[in-house]
């Protein structure tokens, strides 16, 4: 997928075209297929309202990307830093989906707002903290180490731990 | 020790059912809340979009509680919530718009149609103001307090119930 954000993108792919237009694109052959020649009334009103639902609750602006939405960074070891975070960075509207995956308008304005600050001088990780200052720590995919966060890090290391008391119990057991 | 045991399974069947049931009943609150309720506004300094109608300078939002409304001409939620606007103007409340990744035409055309609330509309065309601001869609609104920190953030677009709280809240910024 990495040479789609480059300057040559197939021609499939328009800059005002989003991800969620694809996935109905998508979609749409699925439902045609699954359903005989009978349903035929069916299947007009599945993708009229597949059509109708994506338009309305995914409407996106008409305007073009933003700069630097899909071109890289002239600076190689700079596109590769922000690049390492845009996979790390959530994007908001799709939710499981990182920036770098995502198609969406505002996806694509928060990779121009990563390489405009990397490219600026910054560290991925102060453009991290600024993201995480908006948003908390839901919009990083690599969240840090807190009181909340804590038992994500610790739960394996005491799974673990119990695993070795009860292998040890039980090798000890079978001991004459 | 073994009588106990022999309910464990069902005991732990239980629990996860408990644990889905309640999901379903209760779906979780997926929606992306602003950090920056409680922190001042973030210095931003956006062009005006329509003639005759000034920019957003967020030093300018200061000294009464006002409304800050994200919103754009192609969303359609905005349209929804246009009215309940258009009353809290009337009610006497100063409300400033950015305008997300949209045109001069656009906008004009948007509110010929829905009514014009705004003293002041913000040209955002690459969301950064957005970004700054924590919002994670269209529409939102923030109250902005006397001081000009964020003191509330309305995600989605209001409705007619939601106007009395909003009403609150511009009352508690003061």
């Amino acid at each position: 997928m990495r040479g789609f954000r480059s300057h040559n993108r197939p021609p499939g792919l328009v800059p005002g075209s989003t991800g969620p237009r694809v996935v109905a694109s998508r979609f749409l052959p699925f439902t045609l297929r699954r359903s005989g020649p009978r349903h035929k009334a069916g299947v007009t009103i599945v993708v009229g309202m597949t059509l109708a639902l994506t338009a309305s609750a995914f409407a996106d602006s008409k305007l073009p990307p933003a700069d630097l939405a899909h071109t890289q960074l002239a600076d190689p070891t700079q596109e590769t830093r922000a690049k390492a975070l845009m996979d790390t960075l959530r994007c908001l509207v799709c939710q499981g989906q990182s920036i770098a995956d995502s198609d969406a308008d505002m996806a694509g304005d928060m990779r121009a707002l990563v390489r405009q600050r990397i490219a600026a001088g910054e560290s991925p990780g102060e453009v991290r903290k600024w993201l995480v200052q908006r948003y908390g720590d839901y919009v990083t995919y690599d969240p840090p180490l807190s009181w909340v966060t804590a038992p994500l890090w610790l739960a394996p290391l005491v799974l673990l731990g119990i695993g070795i008391l009860i292998a040890r119990r039980n090798f000890a057991r079978r001991k004459p | 020790m073994r009588r106990v045991l022999i309910w464990a399974p069902l005991a732990l069947f239980a629990l996860v059912f408990a644990l889905v049931a309640g999901g379903l009943i209760r779906p979780g609150d997926r929606t992306v809340h602003s950090a920056m309720v409680g922190k001042p506004l973030p210095a931003l300094v956006l062009p005006a979009l329509l003639p005759g109608k000034p920019g957003v300078s967020t030093a300018e939002l200061k000294g009464k509680p006002r409304l800050l409304n994200v919103f754009a001409s192609w969303c359609l939620p905005c349209i929804a919530e246009a009215p309940q606007l258009m009353k809290l103007k009337e009610a006497g409340v100063e409300i400033d718009g950015i305008a997300i990744r949209d045109t001069s035409e656009a906008v004009q055309a948007f509110l010929a149609r829905n009514g014009d609330p705004y003293t002041r509309i913000g040209d955002d065309k690459v969301s950064r103001a957005q970004l700054a601001l924590g919002s994670s869609g269209v529409p939102e609104t923030f109250v902005i307090n006397a001081e000009g920190r964020i003191a509330y953030q309305h995600i989605g677009d209001i409705r007619e119930e939601h106007v009395a709280e909003l009403l609150a809240q511009l009352e508690k910024a003061k």
